[in-house]
C-alpha cells in the first residue's frame, strides 16, 4: 500500500516538474561523468529559472 | 487471458457499444439517462483504441519500437528527455485540454443532445485522434519539427505559410470568443468577477514563491495556490453579500472587456515566472481536479437528460446561433472532435519527450479520447439541465427580448416549459442576480455542473458549485488567454525579424511592447466588438473560430495525407484522406453559407445589409444605431476573413493534390525529410537482436 502511494507521488511530482532539479543533477552527472573538469551543476535557484523560461517557448497550451 | 476469453471479451464490449449508441438515437422518450452516453462512449473509445489505433500504428504507420526516437538521441537534460510514458501522456493531455471542449458542446447542445454526441464520438475516433496520433509520429519521425516547418519540408512553401498564417488567425479568434465567454460570466456578477479577479494576485504569488523563497518547489505552491484559490471562492460570497464592496465588482461588460484586454497585454509583457507559468500550474490542478470530480458525480448520480434527441432548431432557427444541423454542428463542435490546435502540440513539443515509437498510440490516439469524453460530459452537463432553462441562460436578449416575461413567452412558444418564477428562484441559489441572457456557455455549464455537484456531494452549497465552476472555466481561459497573446507575439516577432532584425528580438523592450500591442490589439477588436454585439458576438465569434480551428485541421491532415502518399502508401491514405475530405465539405459549406446565406442570422453580407436598411430607415432604437455602423464593418469584415479561410485552406489542398499526382507519375517532389534509423539503446537488447 505505502509502496503504491510512493509510485503515484513519484509520479505526480514528474508530472509537475517538481523533481526537475533533481533529475537535471542525475542528468548532469552522468553526461559529465568522464570529464576531468567538470563545471559544477547549476544552482537550484538558477536551474528553475533555465527550466521554467525554456518551457515556455512555443506552442504549450491549447484550446 | 487466454485467446479465446478475450475475443468473447471485445465481442460482448461491441455489442454493450452498439445497444448504447443504439439507446441514445432510438430514445424518444421523456427523458435518458446520462450513463447511456458514458457507456456508449466508453465503448466506442476502447474498440477504437485496441482495433483502429492498433492498426494504424502497425500498418499504415509501421511504428518501430527499436527506433531511437529524437528524445534519445538528442537527449540534452532540458527539452529533448526521454520520458515515462504516463508522464507525456500527462503533459500532453494537459496542453491540449482546454476550454474548447467545453463551451462546444454546450452551444451545439440547441441542436438536442445527439447530433453533438454522434459527432464527438465518430469525429474523435475516425478523425480527431487519427490527426493528432498521425502527426505526433511524423513529427517524431523528423525530429520533433513543427506542423509548419513540415508543411513547408513535405509540401511546399505555400503549405508552411498557410500552416503559419492560420495558426496565427485561430490564435486572435479564439482569444476573443474565449475573452467574450468570460466577461459574460462576469457580467453583472460581483461574485464571479471577485473571485475571478483574485486569481490574479493569487498567481503572482505563487509564481514569487516558486521563483525565490522556495525555488523550484512546484507541488508546494500549487497546492497553497489552490488552497487560496478555493478560499477566494468563499470570499467571494461575503464580498457578494456586502453593501459596498458589492459595487466594486458590480460591472456591464464593456469595463470588464477593457480590463481583460489590460490583463492580456500585461500578461504578454510580464515574465512568464510571475503570471503565465504559476496560472497555469494553477490552472492544470483545477482541471485534472474538476474534470475527475465531474466524471466521478456522473457515475454516482447517474442524471437524467431533459433536452431532447433532436430538437426543432435542426431547421436553422435556433437562438443561441444561426445555421442548420448541416454544417453547423461540425464547426460548432471542433475541439473534443477534431481540432487543429492540437496537431501544434502533438508536432513541436511532445515528440521532444517520447522515449519511444510505441507510446505514440497511447498518447495521440489514447489523448485525444479522454479530451473527447471531457466534451462528453460537458455535453451532459449541459442537456441535464431542463431545456427551457438551458435556452433561457444561453439565448441572447437580441433574440428572446431583454425582458423576463418576453424571454419566457419566446421561450415557452417553442416548447420549452419555462416560468420567470423559476429562473428568479436558479439565480438566487447559484448566488447571481439574474440567469437570463448569460451568453457564451460558461453559465449555463456551471449551473450544469452546479446542479450535478449539488445533488451528488450537497445541495446547500449549489452557489458555491455555481461559483466554484466558474472559476475553474475562467482560470483556465485565461492561462489560454495568456499563452495565446504570448505565442502571438512570438510568431508576429519573428515575421517582422524578416523585415527588421532589433523588432525580431525576443527581448527587446519597444519590440516586446510593439508586437504584443499588436496582437491584443487584434482580438481586442473582436472582443469589443463581440460585448457590444446585442446579439451576444458568441453567435459570430464560435462559427469563426470553427472554421479556422477545422481549416488548421484539414493542412494537418494534407501534411499527413502528402506523406502517406510520398512513402508509397497511397492504399492506406483513406485514413487521413477520409476525415479530410469530411472537413473539406464541412468547413466550405460552412463558410459558403456564412458568406452567401440570405438568412441574417447566418450570412455575415445578409446580416450587414439588413442592418444597413434598417439604420437608413432609422427604425432602430438608439441604442442600436449607435453601434449598427461599427457591427456593419465587422459583419463585413469577418466575410472576407471566411473567404481568406476557405481560399487558404483550398490552396493547401490543390497543392497537396498537386505533389501526389506528381509523385505518382514519377515526377521528382520535395524529399522526405525523415530522419534516418538509429537502433535505440534504450529497449530491451532481446528486442534489438
Amino acid at each position: 500500500m505505502f509502496k503504491r502511494i510512493l509510485h503515484w507521488w513519484h509520479i505526480i511530482r514528474q508530472l509537475s516538474g517538481d523533481n526537475a532539479y533533481e533529475q537535471y543533477l542525475k542528468h548532469h552527472a552522468e553526461f559529465h561523468r568522464a570529464t576531468v573538469d567538470a563545471p559544477p551543476p547549476l544552482s537550484r535557484k538558477d536551474f528553475f529559472k533555465l527550466w521554467q523560461d525554456s518551457k515556455w517557448q512555443g506552442i504549450k497550451r491549447c484550446c | 487471458m487466454n485467446q479465446s476469453v478475450k475475443t468473447i471479451f471485445w465481442i460482448l464490449l461491441a455489442a454493450l457499444g452498439a445497444f448504447a449508441v443504439a439507446g441514445i438515437a432510438l430514445n424518444r422518450g421523456e427523458s435518458i439517462n446520462a450513463l447511456w452516453l458514458i457507456t456508449a462512449a466508453v465503448c466506442i473509445y476502447a474498440i477504437a483504441y485496441r482495433f483502429y489505433a492498433v492498426w494504424i500504428a502497425a500498418k499504415v504507420l509501421t511504428v518501430d519500437e527499436t527506433r531511437a526516437t529524437p528524445a534519445e538521441r538528442l537527449d540534452n537534460g532540458r527539452d529533448f528527455i526521454p520520458t515515462n510514458k504516463w508522464i507525456v501522456f500527462g503533459h500532453h493531455f494537459a496542453a491540449i485540454a482546454g476550454p474548447g471542449p467545453l463551451i462546444g458542446p454546450t452551444l451545439a447542445a440547441q441542436f438536442g443532445y445527439l447530433p453533438g454526441t454522434l459527432w464527438i464520438l465518430i469525429g474523435a475516433v475516425m478523425g480527431g485522434a487519427v490527426q493528432d496520433m498521425v502527426t505526433l509520429f511524423f513529427s517524431t519521425r523528423r525530429n520533433g519539427r513543427s506542423l509548419g516547418q513540415m508543411a513547408r519540408d513535405e509540401i511546399g512553401a505555400i503549405g508552411g505559410t498557410a500552416a503559419l498564417v492560420g495558426t496565427f488567425m485561430i490564435m486572435i479568434i479564439l482569444i476573443a470568443v474565449l475573452g467574450l465567454v468570460v466577461v459574460n460570466a462576469m457580467k453583472h456578477s460581483p461574485w464571479a468577477t471577485s473571485t475571478v479577479a483574485a486569481t490574479i494576485p493569487i498567481a503572482m504569488f505563487v509564481g514569487l514563491y516558486m521563483r525565490n523563497i522556495r525555488p523550484g518547489r512546484v507541488l508546494e505552491a500549487s497546492a497553497i495556490g489552490v488552497a487560496l484559490l478555493l478560499f477566494s471562492v468563499f470570499a467571494g460570497g461575503w464580498i457578494d453579500q456586502h453593501e459596498t464592496l458589492r459595487t466594486w465588482f458590480d460591472h456591464d461588460g464593456l469595463p470588464l472587456a477593457f480590463a481583460i484586454i489590460i490583463y492580456g497585454f500585461a500578461a504578454a509583457v510580464l515574465p512568464v515566472w510571475l503570471l503565465l507559468a504559476p496560472r497555469d500550474y494553477l490552472s492544470t490542478f483545477m482541471k485534472l481536479g474538476t474534470i475527475l470530480l465531474l466524471a466521478v458525480a456522473i457515475v454516482i448520480l447517474r442524471p437524467n437528460i431533459h433536452m431532447p434527441a433532436v430538437t426543432q432548431f435542426v431547421d436553422g432557427t435556433g437562438p443561441i446561433f444561426g445555421g442548420k444541423l448541416f454544417p453547423f454542428v461540425f464547426i460548432t463542435i471542433a475541439c473534443g472532435a477534431i481540432s487543429g490546435f492540437h496537431a501544434l502540440i502533438s508536432s513541436g513539443t511532445t515528440p521532444k519527450l517520447l522515449s519511444n515509437e510505441r507510446d505514440i498510440r497511447m498518447i495521440g490516439y489514447g489523448g485525444m479520447l479522454l479530451e473527447s469524453f471531457v466534451a462528453i460530459m460537458a455535453m451532459i452537463a449541459a442537456t441535464v439541465l431542463e431545456p427551457g432553462v438551458f435556452f433561457a441562460i444561453n439565448s441572447p436578449a437580441g433574440v428572446v427580448g431583454k425582458e423576463a416575461i418576453d424571454a419566457v413567452a419566446k421561450i415557452n412558444s417553442w416548447g420549452f416549459a419555462v416560468t420567470v418564477e423559476q429562473m428568479r428562484q436558479l439565480a438566487t441559489d447559484m448566488g447571481e442576480s439574474t440567469l437570463f441572457a448569460r451568453t457564451g456557455g460558461a453559465p449555463s455549464l456551471a449551473v450544469g455542473m452546479a446542479s450535478i455537484f449539488g445533488s451528488a456531494f450537497g445541495r446547500e452549497m449549489l452557489a458555491l458549485w455555481y461559483h466554484f465552476a466558474i472559476m475553474f472555466e475562467a482560470i483556465f481561459i485565461l492561462t489560454t488567454l495568456d499563452a495565446g497573446t504570448r505565442v502571438g507575439r512570438f510568431m508576429l516577432q519573428d515575421l517582422l525579424g524578416n523585415f527588421n532584425k532589433k523588432l525580431g528580438e525576443t527581448s527587446y523592450p519597444p519590440s516586446v511592447i510593439f508586437t504584443s500591442g499588436m496582437v491584443v490589439a487584434g482580438w481586442g477588436y473582436f472582443l469589443y466588438i463581440g460585448v457590444i454585439d446585442p446579439n451576444g458576438g458568441v453567435n459570430i465569434l464560435w462559427p469563426l473560430f470553427g472554421i479556422a480551428n477545422q481549416m488548421l485541421a484539414a493542412i494537418a491532415l494534407c501534411v499527413g495525407t502528402g506523406i502517406l502518399v510520398k512513402s508509397g502508401k497511397l492504399r492506406y491514405a483513406w485514413v487521413t484522406g477520409l476525415p479530410l475530405a469530411w472537413l473539406l465539405v464541412v468547413t466550405t459549406t460552412a463558410a459558403y453559407e456564412k458568406i452567401f446565406s440570405t438568412d441574417v442570422r447566418v450570412g455575415f453580407f445578409a446580416a450587414a445589409n439588413d442592418l444597413a436598411d434598417k439604420l437608413a430607415a432609422g427604425v432602430l432604437p438608439s441604442e442600436k444605431a449607435e453601434v449598427a455602423p461599427q457591427l456593419i464593418f465587422n459583419q463585413h469584415l469577418d466575410a472576407y476573413l471566411t473567404m481568406f479561410f476557405v481560399v487558404v485552406l483550398w490552396v493547401v489542398i490543390v497543392d497537396m493534390l498537386r505533389l501526389c499526382m506528381r509523385y505518382l507519375n514519377g515526377k521528382s517532389v520535395p524529399k522526405l525529410s525523415e530522419a534516418p534509423h538509429e537502433p535505440s539503446r534504450l529497449v530491451e537488447n532481446w528486442v534489438r537482436d
